[in-house]
Order: C-alpha cells, then sequence, then structure tokens
C-alpha cells in the first residue's frame, strides 16, 4: 500500500514538473529573446539572456508606427473597469435569485442560464450597428458597460451561494436592521470574496485578451489596446522588423497581467474554499 | 395562524422587491447590449446589404437567400476546421485538468509545492491569446528557434516549416489553446472537488475505497455541475475560436484555409461591411451553439429537475 502510494506521488511529480517546463519554456525563450538585439537574435537561439533589454524597451516605446504607452493605458483601463463592474453586478444578480423568492426567479435562472450560450461574437453584427447609432464608436464605453451582463460569472456565482451562503446569514443580519443593500455589500461580499476574487481575475483576462469586439470598434491609432497593436505587428511585413521590438512588445502585453496575477494568485489559489460558513 | 400567514406573505412581498430591484442592472444591460443587437442581427440577415467598390448595395429584402449562398460557400468546411482545433485542444486539456485537480484535492498526497505548481500552470491562461499567437509565430517561424534549437540537437537536418503544413498549423493552434487553458480548468475542478465535504473522502478511505472508487463514486458526481460549467463554457468557447489562428496565420487561415475558423469568416465578412452574409451567418451560429449547448446541458443534469428545470 504504502509503496503504491509513493510511486503515485512520484508519477504525480513527474508530470507536474513536465507540464510546468512546458509552461514556463516558452516564456523563458521570450524573455531571452527580449534582451537580445536583431542581429543576435538572427545569429541563432541562446539560453543566455542578451544586454539588449534597455534599447529594445526605449525602440519599442518610441516607436512611431505603433502607439505602445497608450495602448498599455487603454487596456489596462478597459480591463480593470469591465472586471470590478461585472464580478459586482453579476453577483448581485446571482444574490437577487439566492435569497429572494419572488414569482419569476426559476424563469429569470433559466433564462439567463440559456443566454449564457449565446457567444457575444454572434451579436456583434447587430451591437456595431447599434453603436455606430449611439455615436459610440471608436470609444472605450461600449468595451466596458456591456459587461455588466456576464452570465458565466452569475452561473459560477449561483452555485457558489447554494453551497457557500447558508441564508440565516442574511435573516440575521435582517434581524438585526441591515437594509438589504447594505447586507449584501458588507456581509455577503466578504463571504463570498474568494469566489469574486476568481471571477474578477477570469473577467480581467477575458477583457485584456479581447481581440474582436475591440478591433471592430477602436479606429483611432491613440486608442487601441495591446491585441489589436500585437495583430498589426503580425500583418506587418514581419521579416523587414526588428525582431528584438518583437519580443518586446509581446513581453509588454504579458508582464503587467502577470504581475497582477502572481499578486492576487496566493489569495485566489489559497483562499477559493475559505468560505466563511462551513460545517 | 391566518394572521401569522398574513404576516408572512407580507413580509415576503417586501422582500421579493429587493430581488426584483437587484436584478435591474443585469437586465438593463442585457436588453441595450445584447438583446437589441441579437435582434437587429437577425433582421439583418433577411437583407442583402454590401459593398460592392464604393457603390452600396441595398439593403434589399432577399428574404433567406444569403443563408442559401453562405451555405454554397465554404460554410461547412470553416465548421470541420473549427471543431478540429477545438478537439485537438480539448482531449488533452480535461485529461490532465482532472488529474491534476484530483492530484491537488487530495489530502492523502500531501504533494508539496502544490502552491507552486498551480501559479505556473495557470500563468499560461492569463497570456493575451493574441501575442501568444504571434509569440509562437516567432518561435516556430522557419529560421525561428525552435528550428535552431532542434538543428543543433542534431534531431532534424533542414528547418520544419510548421505553418507551411496542415497539421503543423493545426496542432500548433490546438496546443496553444491546451496549455492556455488546463490550469484554469484544473483550478476550477479543484475548487469543486475541494468544496466537498471532507468528511465523505475521509469516511471512504476508513471503509478502504481505492483512489478510482473515491474518483467515480464521490469526486465525479459532487463536481458535476462545475464540470458540466467546464465542458459548456469550453464548447462554447472552441466555436469562437478566434485569437489564436487569426493571429497566427495573419487572418489568412492558411495553409488553403484549413485552419479557417468560423468567426475569422465572420470576422472577413464584418470587416469587408458584407452585412447580409454576416447576419446570416451570426444567426447560424447563434443555432449552432444554441443546440449543442442544450445538448450537453440537458445528457449531464439526467432530465434538468436538479435546479427546477421543469418549467
Amino acid at each position: 500500500m504504502g509503496k503504491v502510494k509513493s510511486l503515485k506521488k512520484a508519477a504525480a511529480y513527474i508530470v507536474l514538473t513536465l507540464l510546468s517546463f512546458l509552461c514556463l519554456f516558452f516564456f523563458y525563450c521570450l524573455i531571452i529573446n527580449a534582451t537580445r538585439s536583431h542581429p543576435e537574435i538572427a545569429k541563432g537561439f541562446s539560453f543566455l539572456p542578451g544586454k539588449s533589454f534597455g534599447p529594445n524597451l526605449y525602440n519599442v516605446l518610441h516607436n512611431k508606427n505603433l502607439p505602445v504607452v497608450s495602448g498599455i493605458i487603454n487596456s489596462l483601463f478597459i480591463a480593470s473597469a469591465s472586471a470590478a463592474l461585472s464580478v459586482y453586478v453579476s453577483a448581485l444578480t446571482a444574490y437577487a435569485i439566492h435569497a429572494y423568492e419572488f414569482k419569476f426567479r426559476n424563469a429569470v435562472y433559466l433564462f439567463i442560464i440559456l443566454i449564457m450560450m449565446i457567444p457575444t461574437q454572434v451579436t456583434t453584427l447587430g451591437f456595431l450597428s447599434l453603436i455606430g447609432k449611439m455615436g459610440l464608436m471608436d470609444s472605450f464605453v461600449p468595451l466596458i458597460l456591456p459587461s455588466m451582463a456576464a452570465p458565466v460569472v452569475f452561473y459560477f456565482m449561483v452555485s457558489y451561494f447554494q453551497s457557500n451562503l447558508p441564508l440565516e446569514i442574511v435573516e440575521s443580519a435582517r434581524i438585526d436592521g441591515s437594509n438589504e443593500f447594505f447586507t449584501f455589500n458588507y456581509i455577503v461580499i466578504p463571504i463570498v470574496k474568494p469566489a469574486l476574487a476568481v471571477q474578477g481575475i477570469f473577467a480581467f483576462v477575458a477583457s485584456w485578451n479581447n481581440y474582436f469586439v475591440p478591433s471592430l470598434v477602436l479606429k483611432s491609432n491613440t486608442k487601441k489596446t495591446l491585441p489589436i497593436l500585437i495583430a498589426q505587428l503580425r500583418s506587418a511585413d514581419f521579416l523587414k522588423f526588428d525582431m528584438g521590438q518583437v519580443y518586446m512588445l509581446i513581453t509588454i502585453a504579458i508582464v503587467p497581467v502577470a504581475i497582477i496575477y502572481l499578486c492576487l494568485s496566493k489569495f485566489i489559489i489559497g483562499g477559493v474554499t475559505a468560505g466563511s460558513v462551513k460545517g | 395562524m391566518v394572521r401569522e400567514k398574513k404576516a408572512k406573505a407580507r413580509k415576503k412581498v417586501s422582500y421579493s422587491k429587493w430581488g426584483y430591484i437587484f436584478l435591474i442592472p443585469f437586465f438593463a444591460t442585457y436588453l441595450v447590449f445584447s438583446f437589441i443587437p441579437l435582434v437587429t442581427t437577425f433582421y439583418n440577415s433577411m437583407f442583402e446589404n454590401y459593398r460592392s467598390g464604393l457603390t452600396q448595395i441595398g439593403p434589399n429584402f432577399v428574404g433567406f437567400e444569403n443563408y442559401i449562398s453562405i451555405f454554397q460557400s465554404d460554410l461547412l468546411k470553416y465548421l470541420g476546421n473549427t471543431v478540429i482545433l477545438w478537439i485537438i485542444g480539448f482531449i488533452p486539456q480535461i485529461f490532465f485538468s482532472l488529474i491534476l485537480a484530483v492530484w491537488f484535492a487530495d489530502f492523502r498526497m500531501k504533494l508539496r509545492g502544490s502552491t507552486f505548481f498551480k501559479t505556473i500552470i495557470y500563468l499560461p491562461n492569463v497570456i493575451m491569446a493574441a501575442s501568444f499567437a504571434m509569440l509562437f509565430f516567432a518561435l516556430f517561424s522557419d529560421d525561428g528557434p525552435m528550428n535552431n534549437l532542434l538543428i543543433r540537437m542534431g534531431l532534424i537536418d533542414s528547418p520544419i516549416r510548421y505553418l507551411t503544413t496542415v497539421w503543423g498549423t493545426r496542432g500548433l493552434v490546438g496546443f496553444m489553446n491546451f496549455m492556455m487553458w488546463f490550469g484554469n480548468t484544473t483550478i476550477l475542478l479543484m475548487a469543486a472537488i475541494l468544496g466537498v465535504d471532507s468528511a465523505l473522502f475521509e469516511a471512504a478511505a476508513i471503509d478502504g475505497a481505492k483512489s478510482l472508487q473515491i474518483f467515480t463514486k464521490i469526486t465525479m458526481p459532487t463536481i458535476k455541475p462545475i464540470f458540466i460549467y467546464v465542458l459548456i463554457t469550453s464548447l462554447i468557447g472552441g466555436l469562437q475560436m478566434f485569437d489564436v489562428p487569426q493571429v497566427l496565420t495573419n487572418g489568412k487561415g492558411t495553409p488553403d484555409r484549413t485552419s479557417m475558423t468560423l468567426i475569422m469568416f465572420l470576422n472577413n465578412h464584418l470587416y469587408s461591411k458584407n452585412y447580409g452574409m454576416a447576419g446570416a451567418l451570426s444567426v447560424i451560429l447563434f443555432i449552432m451553439t444554441a443546440a449543442l449547448s442544450l445538448v450537453v446541458f440537458f445528457i449531464l443534469t439526467g432530465s434538468g429537475k436538479e435546479k427546477g428545470g421543469s418549467r
């Protein structure tokens, strides 16, 4: 029995190490190449970093054809705003379904589950013509506000409430004279914080990664987000481009998110199950 | 008794008001930014509406003609491409995610450094898909680092031209999707397993249950809701696949449009302002996603009774 267990453990470590190596290897190549100059990269791959990190960074930030600095700011702003709105409003909606008895509760729940199946892409045509009529083309508003209705976050939060939020807590808050909105903000939210953090990361990443809709909405150069700039780089004549700058731009697209993720990952991975009421 | 009932009823009414109030932001947003666009998309699919050079043709009502012409174009080929690309990524993804989730959640294994491993395997998910594809394009280009390494290790003589072969391109897309999503799936499934009352696992272990028995008899049934969630979202995500093949192949779906996905096709129509065809394609995509997701939803929930789906 003990032997089987330790064999299983060894297998687990081998699989985990291989998968981790796979995840890190490509990023290692990326970082290494971001520190090397174009001629060095052209000569062949090296496992040791070069000395051109500074020049590459300077060149890509001052590139006349790619507004990289505004791209970073735009991406950060849109992703943070939509993550915050999406998590808060969708949790509020899930709470409405979980904590209140009302006539259309079941219908509303099923309706949201049904619309969860509808990808944003299939409504993009109508979406574009609508925001065109509203005068919101080439603006951040149509990239932020729609995230308030996030059926996927709602679905996750309803299941989470069902297993982690006993209604007795809500009842006792009522007895203590807390109004419903206060109860949600100061009692319910802290209890479900771990789930909100997980969903917040997912929402942030989804918005940060989002390329399809922004590329059709944002037209002017200074409003473009990072994915649009990266795609623009791909469609430019690739071989004529300074490869040091290419790798540096990819690094810039990755690093801010990686840092935010690493700061929050402890909280998320450690706190996923840390609901305040258990057993 | 009667008075009590009345009091209760009044109480319910006063609180149910809050239920409706809390639903307002979500539904107002949904109405404006999703429902109205969905309706106008359906409406647009019935009209001939495109640009030919500098002249605007339509909009003229043409009924279902757009649907006929889109089926006569390469729709089915692109549908096939999309499904193939999704499957290549999803099979390893769900396989490794389930194994890792069980290992991480297993209180008897006491894996060391599991926080470290979890942090690493989730990392690719925070990477922007477009930049990840650009990275792979650079790394796997003809004289890029991957070919360079393989030649120096003596494994190959001449560079492999991954992006000129059908399965090279598809393999790279599937591989990227796998890497980006298996950590995410692992953490979702693990959270679900950890949410199970650990007394259940302890009792099973004391009764001498084997790992596989615990997995099939306790873990799987209890994490079913989250498992459904993972499957549905991956399926929907697969049909929406766009960023990775778009950037990797520069929107062309090379070689010979064998990695052109449905959304890349839609993007081409939207970009060239062919709204009639884009509308028809959107409606077809809508019907497909809805139908597939409903099938998965009902198969996996049995009958859908658990969450009051009888209505």
